[in-house]
């Protein structure tokens, strides 16, 4: 979808510096997905304890963890001896995320190198001087306690040790797939979805831009946050593309049906389209947005994509607020940091008159449409059309037929 | 003084009317029907409510009139439920007998069922039934209780039905605001099959058509147990719209029309038969041609069987209805209905008459009120049901209905 041939003028100054370091055995088969001409110009780094995986994986770094007491047995799911061993190399991993402005960990948490490594890799990072994005999958519900809790475990690190964390629990995915889902189809589902925020991502800071998302932006809406993020992907083509992608938005499963959206502080939206994108579907998509989300600060971004052609793609990542941060976090944030960011709680201070829930129930400002259409649908008209093999049984049986009144 | 455990309502919110009626169950567990309240509905669209305000209204009229006519406080009512949303499907669970003996204990037959039970549904829907059929042991099928066979594994179909959660809610929601209670709720389809069809009849194999004013229900029995069930939102409205639309009337008149001349086929005489419609004045306004109208209506009926007999066909049922077709609803009055659909399912299709419980007169026996007293009597053999406490939910009681009956 993406023509990596295209000169991007605007951005070629400021473009960011961006690798993918995939870690574990899922973290690797996300980063194999996403190494595509897509993605051109970012570095791929692949960290696993295990060296079949490694070899099977197109990256074109390799860090394998390694020492004598595990006899190539990989961490064997135990997330303490990923975690022993990536602090071994420490500074290893810190010397691979030099130069680099923004790092992207992909990794599948509750296993063993997954949960040990990216807690640590996204502290090197950070260290290194990069902006750290997780973008990180929890276990299934029936993967075992020991994995669930290994993986809330380096989650609740990796909120700490990472900016940003992008995280699917893959229990989510079930509202998605169906019941004849096969295995196999429901990973690619989750990579997938993994995927599609690494591309939102991705597209704001590389895309040249209508409006341009800078990459400042993007720091300044995670950075020091140390939040769970929501993330959506939707698109949609035709005349009401843009009516139509705020309904997916808003009935997405990752943003709990657009609930994720009231609770956030903090809202991403990147539109991305064909040259056919007008200024009036980024405002009515936007506006939606701005009424859905109530008091959150949103960061918006549009970009041309010429081969996207009628497609209308919307990407959105929700922080949500930060509550009560923990106390080693703020300490760590005053300390280290000493950066001001507006957090969702002080700026609900500076608007108290806001109600907390947006208007939901308010009235929608619907477009209303000529009714052009010849056959009338009389008493049916407003109510949902009955379906049937593609016919709408609500016009009359002798229209459809071509029975002839004479 | 009076005790009202016994008492059993029925209430039916449909797109054409609002109907509760009254049962009293005496200790034997035989109901007597002993009231019934209507209104006209007119917040209802394909059986599911769009305007809550009127239907409340047109809810509290109907109880109220059913209360006065039973001398009953009504407090709790089993509502019908009915909506394009609502689909069925079969689930087979299966288990396998580990004990050493290979004997079938009541914890096996538990346990299939439970797994019968366990499917995916997603997140915006919630099941209404879940209904045993027969089980399966060792491929031998047809098995109405296995406990005490030996086997090696035992399965179990299960009769699922679905629907939108928020919608199904609405509907209880509503209800509840009226200070009623609703123990459950019912899929009318399955409601009409029970007023329907006698024990016999669903063992030989049964179709039960309820065509209302919004929406077409369908439910097949065969061996006793339901096999399928469907519903689509077309019905009796549809035909006055397909009427208002071709012979370019208003709907009230062609509701009218409707009644009046209404038939399934076009009959030899309609050929260039002209009606006069009258206005408020007695004038005539407009002249119309019978044949068009009964042809209208022709093809809309004709479709209506077609759109069940191809869903029958391609899950392979039509070879298992020996009984017949059975047809009820508002919409089944119209004349000639029944050899339409004899023309369309080439078998013998008669009208369902509500004969399973007592104290229904002439009256009462109405196709528009099967889906109410079929709600009375699932509520009753709910009741009934209650001492004894099956495990097996709804199946469990049809199951023991048939033995009784």
């Amino acid at each position: 979808m993406e023509t990596p041939g295209t000169p991007c003028l605007t951005v070629t100054t400021d473009k960011p510096n961006v690798k993918f370091f995939g870690v574990g055995n899922a973290g690797i088969v996300m980063l194999d997905a996403a190494n595509t001409p897509e993605f051109a110009g970012a570095a791929f780094v692949a960290v696993n304890t295990d060296a079949a995986s490694l070899a099977t994986c197109g990256a074109t770094v390799k860090f394998h963890l390694e020492n004598k007491l595990l006899r190539g047995l990989g961490s064997s799911g135990d997330a303490e001896r990923g975690k022993a061993l990536a602090e071994e190399q420490f500074s290893n991993l810190k010397d691979a995320c030099e130069g680099a402005n923004v790092v992207c960990i992909l990794a599948g948490l509750g296993g063993g190198a997954g949960s040990g490594i990216a807690p640590v890799l996204a502290r090197a990072a950070r260290e290194a001087g990069a902006l750290v994005l997780a973008f990180v999958t929890l276990p299934f519900d029936c993967e075992g306690n020991h994995r669930e809790q290994q993986a809330q475990q380096s989650l609740e690190h990796l909120k700490v040790s990472a900016d940003g964390v992008i995280c699917l629990p893959s229990q989510k995915v079930f509202r998605i797939i169906g019941e004849d889902t096969g295995v196999l189809e429901t990973f690619s589902v989750t990579s997938g979805l993994i995927l599609e925020g690494l591309r939102g991502v991705w597209q704001l800071l590389t895309r040249p831009g209508l409006i341009q998302v800078h990459f400042s932006d993007l720091c300044h809406l995670i950075r020091d946050r140390h939040v769970e993020n929501a993330f959506a992907f939707v698109e949609a083509t035709g005349a009401g593309r843009s009516r139509e992608v705020v309904e997916k938005i808003l009935a997405h499963p990752l943003l709990d049906e657009g609930r994720a959206l009231a609770e956030s502080g903090a809202v991403l939206v990147s539109l991305t389209a064909g040259k056919t994108l007008t200024m009036a579907e980024v405002n009515r998509v936007m506006s939606e947005m701005k009424r859905q989300c109530g008091q959150a600060q949103i960061i918006m971004g549009a970009a041309i994509d010429a081969a996207l052609g009628e497609k209308l793609c919307v990407t959105i990542i929700a922080a949500k607020q930060s509550h009560l941060p923990k106390l080693e976090e703020t300490s760590r944030t005053a300390t280290a940091r000493g950066g001001v960011s507006l957090t969702a709680t002080n700026q609900a201070e500076l608007s108290p008159s806001r109600p907390t829930r947006p208007r939901r129930a308010g009235a929608k400002l619907v477009q209303s449409q000529l009714p052009l259409s010849i056959v009338s649908k009389g008493r049916f008209d407003k109510s949902e059309p009955t379906l049937h093999q593609g016919e709408d049984l609500d016009v009359p049986t002798f229209l459809r037929r071509g029975v002839v009144m004479n | 003084m009076f005790d009202d455990s016994n008492i059993v309502v029925g209430l039916e919110i449909g797109t054409s009317k609002i109907c509760a009626v009254v049962g009293e169950q005496n200790a034997d567990g035989q109901v007597n029907i002993i009231g019934l309240g209507q209104a006209l509905s007119s917040g209802v669209r394909k059986g599911e409510i769009c305007d809550p305000e009127k239907v409340e209204l047109e809810l509290r009229t109907a109880i109220a009139e059913a209360e006065q006519m039973a001398d009953v406080e009504i407090r709790s009512v089993y509502l019908g439920v009915t909506g394009n949303h609502v689909r069925g499907f079969n689930n087979r669970g299966s288990h396998v007998i580990v004990s050493a003996d290979r004997e079938i204990s009541d914890d096996d037959v538990n346990d299939v069922v439970k797994n019968a039970k366990a499917i995916n549904l997603s997140a915006e829907n919630t099941h209404i039934h879940s209904i045993r059929q027969n089980f399966i042991v060792d491929n031998q099928a047809g098995v109405t209780n296995p406990v005490g066979l030996l086997g090696a594994r035992l399965q179990v179909d299960m009769h699922v039905i679905h629907g939108n959660a928020n919608r199904l809610q609405n509907a209880i929601r509503l209800v509840r605001a009226t200070q009623l209670e609703v123990p459950e709720i019912v899929f009318n389809g399955i409601a009409s099959s029970l007023a329907l069809l006698t024990a016999e009849q669903k063992e030989l194999g049964a179709l039960v058509i309820d065509i209302g004013g919004g929406t077409t229900e369908y439910v097949v029995f065969s061996d006793g147990v339901i096999r399928h069930s469907g519903v689509f939102a077309v019905g009796g409205d549809h035909v006055s719209n397909d009427l208002a639309y071709g012979l370019k009337v208003s709907l009230t008149s062609a509701e009218k029309l409707k009644r009046d001349y209404g038939s399934a086929f076009v009959k030899e005489d309609a050929k260039d038969q002209v009606l006069e419609l009258k206005g408020n004045h007695g004038l005539a306004v407009k002249t119309l041609n019978l044949e068009h109208l009964q042809r209208i209506m022709h093809e809309r009926l004709k479709e209506i069987f077609e759109i069940i007999s191809q869903d029958l066909e391609k899950n392979g049922l039509s070879g298992y209805l020996r009984a017949g077709v059975f047809l009820t609803g508002g919409t089944s009055r119209i004349p000639g209905i029944d050899r339409l659909a004899e023309r369309v399912f080439q078998m013998n299709v008669t009208h369902g008459h509500a004969a399973t419980l007592g104290g229904i007169t002439s009256a009462l026996d109405q196709p528009e009120f099967a889906t109410a007293i079929g709600l009375v009597k699932y509520g009753s053999l709910k009741n009934r049901q209650r001492p004894t406490q099956s495990m097996f939910g709804f199946k469990g009681m049809v199951t023991r209905l048939l033995q009784r009956s």
